[in-house]
C-alpha cells in the first residue's frame, strides 16, 4: 500500500499513526474500566456476603427462642403472651375488627390521605400522591387495609393461577425492599395495575428501606382495587422476625408510636395468607426463593399456609426419640403456664411441610449440579440445572422466574434460560451498587427486560466516583465485622504464627480470616484495603486493628464483652424486642440479667458476669430498675479512627 | 476465589471473559481477546466457559506476561498524536470521531462512560493530561 504520491504517503502515515494511537488510548481504557467493574463485584460479593451471614444469624436466633423456651420458665409466668408468639395463636382471628377500629379516631386536623371503603382506582392515586409528599397514611386505614386484605386473601389458594394473552402481557416484580422510588418509577415507565396491565408482586416489599410502610401500603391498596389482576407472593421478608432485625417493625414503631403495636399484630396474620406463588399460563412458576429436590407442588397446593407465622420458628418435632424428649420438656413447660399441651401442636405445620415452604422462600439457584443446604443463608438450598430440569419437567412447567438475590443488572438468567432472577430495588446496598429491573411476559412470546436505577442526582456521576463511594463503604463494613471479631481472629493468627513475629504469608492471612469470619470472599485481591504487607508480600497481621475500635460506653468494661455485645447487637435486639411485648422500649434489670444468661450459654460466650452487671448498672442511667436496650445498644458502635464522621452509620439491617 | 460465576451466568459471556482477563493486569486488544476465548470456548458454543479449561491458558497468560499493560508515558504519547496542534486538549467531538471510528471501535456506552469522567462540560473538551493523571491516581 505504498504507491501514489507522497502527499498520499504521508497522509497514510499519518492515519496510520492516528490508528495507532487511537488503539492505544482503546486497548487502555478497556483494561481500566475493566478493573473499575471488578472492583464494584468485589463490593457487592462484600455486601452480599455480609447480608447472607446475617442472616443465618438470623435462622441461628430462631434457636435460641426455642432453647430459651425450654429453659426459661419463669419469664413466661409473667407472660403467657410470649408462649404465643412462639407456638401462634389464633386468637388473632377472635379479636372482632371494631375491637381495634372502634377505637381509633381519625381527627379532622389529620391531613394525610383518606381512603374510601370499598377501595377504587382512585384510592391508588390519592395514596401515591399523598406519599410522594411524604405523608404519613393513619394508623386507621392502615389497619382497615390490612384487615380487609386478610378478609381476601383468606379466600385466595396457596398458589394464584393466571392466564396472559398477546394482548394482556403481565409484568413481573423482584424485591423492593421499601424503596418507594423505585416503585414509584416502575409504576410511571409500566403504568399503574388494572385489569388490563396486571402485576406479580414477588414477595419482599419490606425491610431494609425507608418506606417499607409506604410500599406495602400501595401494594395492598391496589391489590384489593384488582384481586385477580395484582398478585402477591411471600416473600422471606414477609416475617414478623425478619422485620424485627431488618428494619420494618423499626419503621412502624416509629411512624406510628400509638397504634405501632396493633399493626405489628395484624401484619403478622396477613402475612401468613400470603399465597407462596403464581402459576402463569400452567407453565412459569413465579415464587420468591427457589426449589429444592424434594419440591413438591402438590403438596404445597394442600398445606395450610397460614401455620406458617414465621420462617424461623421450626416446629417442635413430635417424631422421633429426642424429639419427644424435647416435646415432653416444652409440654411441662407449657403446662405450666396453663395451656393446653395438643393445643399449639396442631396450630404448626409438619416438619416436612415447614421445610418445603423455607426452600420455597430462600433456596438460591447455582451452576453446580445437584442440591446442597444452602450454608451462606443458612436456610433454603442451593439447586443446580438438572434440579431445575426435574422438576419444571415434573409439573410440566417451561420456566421458573424468582427473586430474592440482588443482581447488579436487576435480573439475570440462568440454568440454561430457564431459570430468571429478578430483583427490583436499584441501588439497593449503595448508591450506585445495582440496578432494578422488571419482566414483560405473555405465552408464545419471550420475556422483555427493562432495567432502571434511581439516581438522586440530575445525571449520574462517572462510573469512578461510582465505584470509588461503593467500594469504600463495602470495606467499612468489612472492617467492622473484623473487629466485632477481633479476639478470634488475634487468637487465629497467633496459632500460625509460631515464631510469634507478627507476620503472616497471604495465605495464611486468608485462611485465618475465611475460617473467622465465615466470608468467603476474595480475600487476596482485598488485602490491600485491610492489612498492611511488607516488600516480601507477608501481612502484618495487627495492622488491621489500628484504625478502627469499638467505643466503650463505660471504661471499666473489659474489651472482650464490647466487642461480644457489639457482635451480636443485632440479634440482642431482636431478643429485647421479644421480651418486650408491650413494645415500651424497656426491659426491667432482672429479665436483662437472666436474658443475658441464657444467651451466653446458649452461644457459648465466655464473659464474666459481674462485668456484665458492672455494664447493665451503668446502662440504668436512671436507677429505676428497667433498661432502655435501644439506647443500651447504641452506645456501642464503631469508631473509624481517620473518618470524618466519627460515628459509624451502622444501621442494623 | 473470583466473584464472577463463570458456569453460571449465561449473559454475554466474551464481554464477562474480557473484564476478567483485563482486571488481572493483562490488556488484550479486542482481536486479541477474540482469539484467546476462541482457545478457550466449548467446541459446541454454550454460550459458557469452563473454568478447568480458562485456568492454565490464562495461566499460561500471566507467566509469559502476554497483553502487557500499556505505561503512562505511552498514553500520553498516543493522546498528543491525536492533538497535532499541541493545545493540550481534544474536543469532544474529536475524541468521539477517533474512539469511535479508528483503532477498534467504542460501543456507545464505552464512549459515554469515557466521556462522563474525561470531559470538562464547559469547555466541551478532554483536558488529556489531568486526565491520565487523575485516572492514574484512581487505579492507585
Amino acid at each position: 500500500m505504498g504507491c501514489g504520491t507522497s502527499t498520499t504517503a504521508t497522509k497514510d502515515k499519518k492515519s496510520e499513526k492516528a490508528l495507532k494511537a487511537a488503539l492505544v488510548i482503546q486497548n487502555w481504557y478497556r483494561g481500566y474500566s475493566a478493573r473499575l467493574k471488578t472492583r464494584q463485584r468485589y463490593a457487592l460479593t462484600i455486601f452480599q456476603s455480609i447480608e447472607y451471614a446475617d442472616e443465618q444469624g438470623q435462622l441461628q436466633l430462631s434457636n435460641f427462642f426455642s432453647f430459651m423456651l425450654e429453659n426459661y420458665a419463669h419469664v413466661h409466668e409473667k407472660d403467657p403472651e410470649l408462649v404465643n408468639r412462639f407456638f401462634g395463636s389464633s386468637t388473632q382471628d377472635s379479636k372482632d375488627r371494631q375491637d381495634y377500629l372502634g377505637l381509633i379516631d381519625v381527627p379532622d386536623s389529620y391531613c394525610g390521605p383518606r381512603l374510601q371503603f370499598p377501595l377504587t382506582f382512585t384510592d391508588i392515586d390519592v395514596l401515591i400522591e399523598a406519599f410522594k409528599q411524604q405523608q404519613i397514611l393513619h394508623a386507621y386505614y392502615v389497619l382497615e387495609v390490612l384487615f380487609e386484605t386478610r378478609k381476601v386473601l383468606k379466600q385466595m389458594p396457596n398458589f394464584t393461577h393466571t392466564k396472559t394473552s398477546p394482548s394482556k402481557e403481565i409484568t413481573i416484580c423482584g424485591d423492593l425492599h421499601g424503596k418507594l422510588d423505585d416503585l414509584f418509577l416502575i409504576f410511571y415507565k409500566n403504568g399503574l395495575p388494572s385489569v388490563s396491565n396486571p402485576y406479580v408482586f414477588n414477595g419482599d416489599f419490606v425491610d431494609r428501606g425507608r418506606n417499607s410502610m409506604e410500599v406495602l401500603m400501595i401494594l395492598l391498596v391496589s391489590f384489593l382495587v384488582y384481586p385477580n389482576d395484582l398478585h402477591l407472593n411471600r416473600g422471606n421478608h414477609e416475617d414478623f422476625m425478619m422485620n424485627m432485625r431488618y428494619g420494618f417493625t423499626k419503621e412502624i414503631l416509629h411512624k406510628y408510636k400509638l397504634h405501632g403495636k396493633k399493626i405489628l399484630q395484624i401484619l403478622e396474620d396477613v402475612y401468613t395468607w400470603l399465597p407462596i406463588g403464581t402459576i402463569i399460563d400452567n407453565e412459569i412458576l413465579v415464587i420468591h426463593g427457589g426449589i429444592s429436590e424434594s419440591t413438591d407442588l402438590n403438596l404445597l397446593h394442600r398445606i395450610e399456609r397460614n401455620k406458617m407465622k414465621s420462617v424461623l420458628m421450626s416446629p417442635i418435632p413430635i417424631d422421633g426419640d429426642r424429639a419427644t424428649e424435647k416435646k415432653n420438656k416444652a409440654g411441662k413447660a407449657i403446662a405450666a403456664w396453663g395451656m393446653k399441651t395438643d393445643g399449639p401442636f396442631s396450630e404448626q405445620l409438619t416438619k416436612h411441610e415447614w421445610e418445603q415452604v423455607i426452600n420455597i422462600l430462600w433456596s438460591d439457584p447455582r451452576g453446580k449440579r445437584g442440591c446442597y443446604p444452602n450454608t451462606s443463608r443458612g436456610g433454603g438450598c442451593y439447586f443446580g440445572p438438572d434440579i431445575t430440569s426435574k422438576i419444571l419437567n415434573k409439573y410440566q412447567l417451561k420456566m421458573l422466574v424468582r427473586s430474592h438475590e440482588c443482581k447488579p443488572e436487576g435480573y439475570e438468567i440462568c440454568h440454561d434460560g430457564k431459570v430468571i432472577t429478578v430483583f427490583s430495588a436499584s441501588n439497593y446496598y449503595e448508591e450506585g451498587s445495582n440496578r432494578g429491573a422488571y419482566i414483560r411476559m405473555s405465552s408464545g412470546t419471550t420475556p422483555r427486560f427493562f432495567q432502571y436505577q434511581i439516581t438522586k442526582a440530575t445525571c449520574l456521576r462517572p462510573l469512578y466516583q461510582r465505584v470509588n463511594a461503593i467500594e469504600s463503604s463495602a470495606i467499612r463494613m468489612l472492617k467492622e465485622r473484623m473487629i466485632s471479631r477481633k479476639t478470634d481472629l488475634i487468637r487465629a493468627f497467633q496459632l500460625q504464627d509460631r515464631n510469634k513475629s507478627g507476620k503472616l504469608s497471604m495465605g495464611q492471612w486468608a485462611f485465618s480470616m475465611e475460617n473467622v469470619l465465615g466470608l468467603n470472599l476474595p480475600w487476596r485481591s482485598l488485602s490491600s484495603h485491610l492489612v498492611a504487607t511488607d516488600k516480601d508480600g507477608n501481612t502484618d497481621y495487627m495492622s488491621s486493628f489500628q484504625d478502627i475500635h469499638i467505643q466503650k460506653p463505660v471504661k471499666e468494661v473489659q474489651s472482650t464483652l464490647i466487642e461480644t455485645v457489639y457482635r451480636y447487637r443485632s440479634d440482642l435486639q431482636i431478643i429485647f424486642n421479644v421480651i418486650d411485648s408491650d413494645h415500651s422500649g424497656l426491659i426491667s434489670m432482672e429479665e436483662f440479667r437472666s436474658m443475658w444468661k441464657l444467651f451466653k450459654s446458649h452461644y457459648s460466650v465466655r464473659i464474666d458476669d459481674s462485668q456484665f452487671d458492672e455494664l447493665a448498672e451503668r446502662m440504668d442511667s436512671n436507677k429505676d430498675g428497667s433498661i432502655d436496650f435501644n439506647e443500651f445498644l447504641k452506645a456501642f458502635y464503631v469508631v473509624h479512627k481517620f473518618d470524618k464522621l466519627s460515628k459509624s452509620d451502622t444501621k442494623l439491617a | 476465589m473470583m466473584p464472577y460465576s463463570l458456569k453460571g451466568s449465561r449473559s454475554r459471556p466474551q464481554r464477562e471473559i474480557g473484564t476478567i482477563i483485563r482486571s488481572l493486569g493483562c490488556c488484550p486488544s479486542e482481536g486479541e481477546l477474540h482469539d484467546l476465548i476462541a482457545e478457550v470456548e466449548e467446541e459446541e458454543p454454550t454460550g459458557y466457559i469452563r473454568y478447568e479449561k480458562f485456568l492454565p491458558v490464562m495461566t499460561e497468560v500471566l507467566l509469559e506476561r502476554r497483553y502487557r499493560p500499556i505505561p503512562e508515558d505511552i498514553l500520553l504519547r498516543a493522546f498528543e498524536v491525536l492533538d497535532p496542534a499541541k493545545r493540550g486538549f481534544l474536543s469532544k467531538e474529536e475524541l468521539i470521531k477517533y474512539m469511535t471510528e479508528e483503532g477498534e471501535p467504542f460501543s456507545q456506552e464505552e464512549m459515554e462512560e469515557m466521556l462522563s469522567a474525561a470531559i470538562d462540560p464547559e469547555s466541551n473538551t478532554i483536558h488529556y493530561k489531568d486526565y491520565i493523571a487523575m485516572m492514574v491516581i484512581d487505579e492507585n
